[in-house]
């Protein structure tokens, strides 16, 4: 099997070009550190962004940065953060739950959107993705987007990359809008809450006005108890200001409540961030599950009758982290099941390959969606060169 | 008038009168609009200088009356122009004659709110700031404000991916709608995206954002409501020159602060609206910044005060922190006539090109420049935080040849504005306007993709087909 490692764009064009001339299929990757996530496929090459690194432009007081897709993520945060800047979307690090080691590409970050609890207050990867550059699967150097945070010229192919897995295009350059880290963080920490009144309590925090910028709950397990946190970010004066406009809107919960900051915080947040709360038992499989806020409690109600289930709920209840027994489907019938009543999308994020090539890995679609799924892979390629059934098993 | 509308489909043309009782059997009579003197309301939108009488206009009350006229426009060939409010700035909702329009402006219910959960789900046709005022009895509102917010709905909004003057803090449409239902050309109702986040595969509703009537008629959508800010207020800055409130700007940024709306008016754009609106703003300045923030009374007082200290090395010349409504109200009463007043003293076009923040200063010395060249005045109003700006270039209307020359000056801005690294459109929409610009922005290999997939939504192109992309070189799917 070929590795091409493509020094520059022009480069990654002829690759592809080549490829679809002989109908050969193609992974694309950055680090590869998380190859085993999506449906296993069977391809003839590999093409990497390894070898496209650097940082082509960041002006902090236009608040918006670019790089090479192979850069990685790490150089980015480090850059932004010399300047008190920062990824406004959190973007989780997949590696402590897939057991990997390299460092994740910037890439990887916009071809898979991932985010993290900020999201729930700041949007996700792709709402910070303002462009993008790539080859299509003809082998064709396509830009969308640009450099600047307002730009409706055209139709939107920088959403259509965010998320697509690698399946209409190899990223080459990504552009992000960023924002300036905020000067205190803290956290309030309501204790013992039940999973219902756990959410109803985030909700209220993120319907004040008081600009939460992390709401999660961890339901209670071996010997710790309960914990839900809802974060504030923010001049100091300020912070303090709504920290206790906050405990008096959620006091009716009752419960000890306890402020966390620094680097307690921090490694909260981080475990929340990346699954870690999960990730204590490497032999069962994870699931994400983005569900309507206060559909969360009655969707993990209905998969524990079924499920040996674990789980988490991040923003604010929408999103809710699931561990099950690998078994024969990883608990799929149940999750979809349980999608199908209350609404959202499941990804089985983690299970041994061949679990991942029976089930659906990502949410089922409907067929009118399917076909215009189709059509669009097809608009960008046409001989279905790039990244074959990563997604959905024909597209 | 240079812009050029393709040639109507003269087979279409003579079948005008089936194609009308076609119609006439899928909705009310009342929902059907022939005549002559009733279309004529539908003839342009908010680009006025362009107008064309539409085939025939339809106004469903439903879902299932809008997929009833899509399959039979499939069906039978004809072209269908969507219409919200018919506010667009760029010729977006402009008609073909051989085309009809369909209008979804009747359709303007509220289905659904769950505050707890901090959504709604309404019908399109909803005005934009109808939703605001549909969930304010919580201290709720929709974020993204463009300036038509009163008159604009939010089935125009989706089409042209809509701002307005606090998308720094809260985004801009895209970044607030989480799901639709949409029909397609052929009829198929689909359901994209709903009460949770992000999608479960391709990132449809992202694509269909922004995609000007091309792709689908949105019949509903979900909408993320936020609460509102317990309370906001602005400052306001004089500068002698342009490059000190650029400066200004990029230091405000630079301390960590995102101001919920960052205006900037130059020179001519302050002694229009102080001439209508008597703000109070200052008269002997180059350059005025309105920059408002959010929160309780002491979290605004402390922001303000940052501000105010990050101003002052660069010396301006007025500083006037608002203390009340009455003085909030006061300040931004200019900036918002800015479009109206304007009007008062000239005729105008608006552009929306938007630039890369560092380029300010140069920037809009070369609109001054380029307005000069062709005899022409231009006025400076737009969003300082994000670059997008919004040049009024004014002529007369009565003097023969000057409308073409502020179209041609206009371009010339456009231009500017991509070569410097920005863009045509920061929040209006290309339409009919910026349409033949596109091969500015975008080489041939950019817009080949682009009309690839719009071909898997209208493979025939009937949909909103005089639009965005250039009539010579047309692909389908």
């Amino acid at each position: 099997m070929t590795h091409h490692l493509p020094r520059d764009e022009q480069d990654a064009s002829t690759i592809i070009r080549e490829a679809s001339e002989k109908g050969s299929l193609l992974s694309l990757s950055g680090q590869n550190t998380k190859a085993e996530m999506g449906r296993p496929n069977q391809t003839d090459a590999s093409i990497s962004s390894a070898a496209l690194t650097g940082i082509t432009l960041y002006e902090p007081a236009e608040m918006v940065i670019a790089a090479k897709s192979g850069t990685s993520l790490s150089e980015v945060v480090r850059t932004l953060a010399e300047k008190g800047q920062e990824l406004p979307f959190e973007p989780m690090d997949y590696r402590p739950l897939l057991g990997t080691k390299a460092e994740p590409t910037i890439g990887s970050v916009a071809a898979m959107n991932i985010s993290g609890p900020r999201r729930v207050m700041a949007g996700a990867a792709r709402d910070s993705l303002i462009g993008v550059r790539f080859v299509n699967g003809r082998g064709e150097v396509v830009k969308s987007g640009g450099r600047v945070m307002k730009n409706v010229t055209g139709l939107d192919l920088v959403k259509l990359m965010a998320g697509s897995w690698g399946t209409l295009g190899f990223m080459t350059e990504v552009t992000f809008k960023v924002l300036p880290k905020q000067e205190r963080k803290t956290t309030l920490v309501l204790r013992g809450l039940k999973d219902e009144q756990a959410i109803e309590a985030l909700s209220q925090a993120l319907g004040s006005p008081f600009d939460v910028t992390g709401a999660a709950h961890i339901p209670a397990r071996d010997r710790q108890g309960a914990s839900t946190m809802i974060r504030l970010e923010g001049f100091s004066a300020s912070v303090d200001y709504r920290l206790g406009e906050l405990r008096r809107l959620l006091k009716r919960f009752g419960g000890s409540t306890d402020i966390l900051e620094g680097r307690g915080a921090e490694a909260v947040w981080q475990s929340v961030r990346d699954a870690t709360v999960l990730a204590d038992g490497a032999d069962r499989a994870v699931w994400r599950v983005s569900t309507a806020p206060t559909k969360g409690p009655g969707f993990t109600k209905q998969i524990a009758q079924s499920l040996d289930a674990q789980w988490f709920y991040d923003w604010g209840g929408g999103l809710i982290w699931i561990s099950t027994p690998v078994g024969e489907d990883a608990g799929a019938s149940v999750l979809r099941e349980a999608t199908r009543a209350f609404g959202g999308h499941a990804t089985l994020v983690r299970a041994p390959s061949e679990v991942r090539s029976a089930v659906d890995v990502f949410e089922p679609q409907a067929q009118p969606l399917m076909t215009l799924t189709k059509g669009i892979k097809a608009s960008f390629d046409p001989a279905g060169i790039l990244n074959p059934g990563r997604m959905y098993a024909g597209i | 008038m240079t812009i050029a509308f393709p040639k109507p489909d003269e087979a279409i043309l003579a079948r005008r009168k089936d194609i009308i009782a076609g119609l006439g059997r899928l909705v009310p009579s009342e929902a059907l609009i022939v005549s002559e003197d009733e279309r004529r309301a539908f003839e342009t939108d908010g680009l006025t200088a362009y107008r064309q009488m539409p085939l025939a206009v339809v106004l469903p009350s439903t879902t299932e009356e809008v997929s009833a006229i899509m399959r039979f426009c499939h069906e039978h060939g004809v072209k269908v122009v969507p219409r919200g409010a018919g506010t667009s700035l760029c010729g977006g909702a402009i008609p073909q004659e051989d085309a009809i329009v369909l209008g979804v402006a009747k359709m303007n219910r509220v289905i659904d709110v769950d505050f707890e959960g901090r959504t709604a789900r309404v019908q399109a046709g909803i005005t934009n700031l109808g939703i605001s005022q549909a969930v304010a009895y919580e201290g709720f509102f929709y974020a993204p404000d463009p300036s038509s917010q009163l008159a604009c709905t939010i089935a125009g909004n989706i089409a042209m991916n809509s701002g307005g003057a606090h998308c720094l803090k809260y985004g801009v449409t895209t970044n607030n709608l989480m799901g639709v239902t949409m029909v397609m050309l052929d009829g198929t109702v689909v359901e994209i995206g709903g009460e949770h986040l992000d999608s479960a595969g391709y990132d449809l509703l992202g694509l269909i954002c922004g995609s000007e009537g091309q792709l689908g008629v949105v019949t509903e959508a979900v909408v993320r409501i936020l609460r509102a800010a317990e309370g906001a207020r602005p400052a306001l800055f004089g500068f002698e020159s342009v490059e000190d409130a650029g400066a200004c700007v990029a230091a405000i940024i630079g301390a960590g602060i995102i101001p919920v709306a960052l205006e900037y008016m130059d020179r001519p754009a302050i002694q229009i609206c102080e001439a209508f609106a008597h703000a109070g703003y200052p008269l002997d300045v180059e350059a005025m910044l309105i920059c408002e923030v959010e929160g309780s009374d002491q979290e605004i007082d402390d922001m303000l005060r940052r501000i105010v200290a990050i101003a002052e090395p660069f010396k301006p010349k007025t500083i006037k922190v608002s203390q009340s409504e009455a003085e909030s109200a006061a300040i931004w009463k200019g900036r918002k006539s800015a479009f109206g007043a304007t009007g008062r003293v000239a005729d105008y076009i608006c552009m929306d090109g938007t630039i890369p923040t560092g380029q300010l200063p140069y920037v809009l010395k070369r609109i001054d420049e380029i307005a000069k060249s062709y005899g022409l005045g231009v006025a400076n109003v737009f969003h300082a935080g994000d670059g997008n700006l919004h040049p009024l270039v004014m002529f007369n209307t009565n003097v023969p040849g000057e409308m073409e020359k502020a179209e041609k000056a206009g371009e010339d801005i456009l231009k500017l504005c991509v070569e410097v690294g920005g863009c045509l459109t920061g929040e209006h929409g290309v339409g009919i306007e910026k349409r033949d610009l596109m091969t500015c922005q975008f080489n041939e290999i950019d817009l080949a993709q682009q009309m690839r997939v719009r071909g898997v939504f209208d493979p025939l192109w009937l949909l909103n087909p005089a639009k965005v992309f250039p009539l010579e070189g047309r692909l389908a799917a």
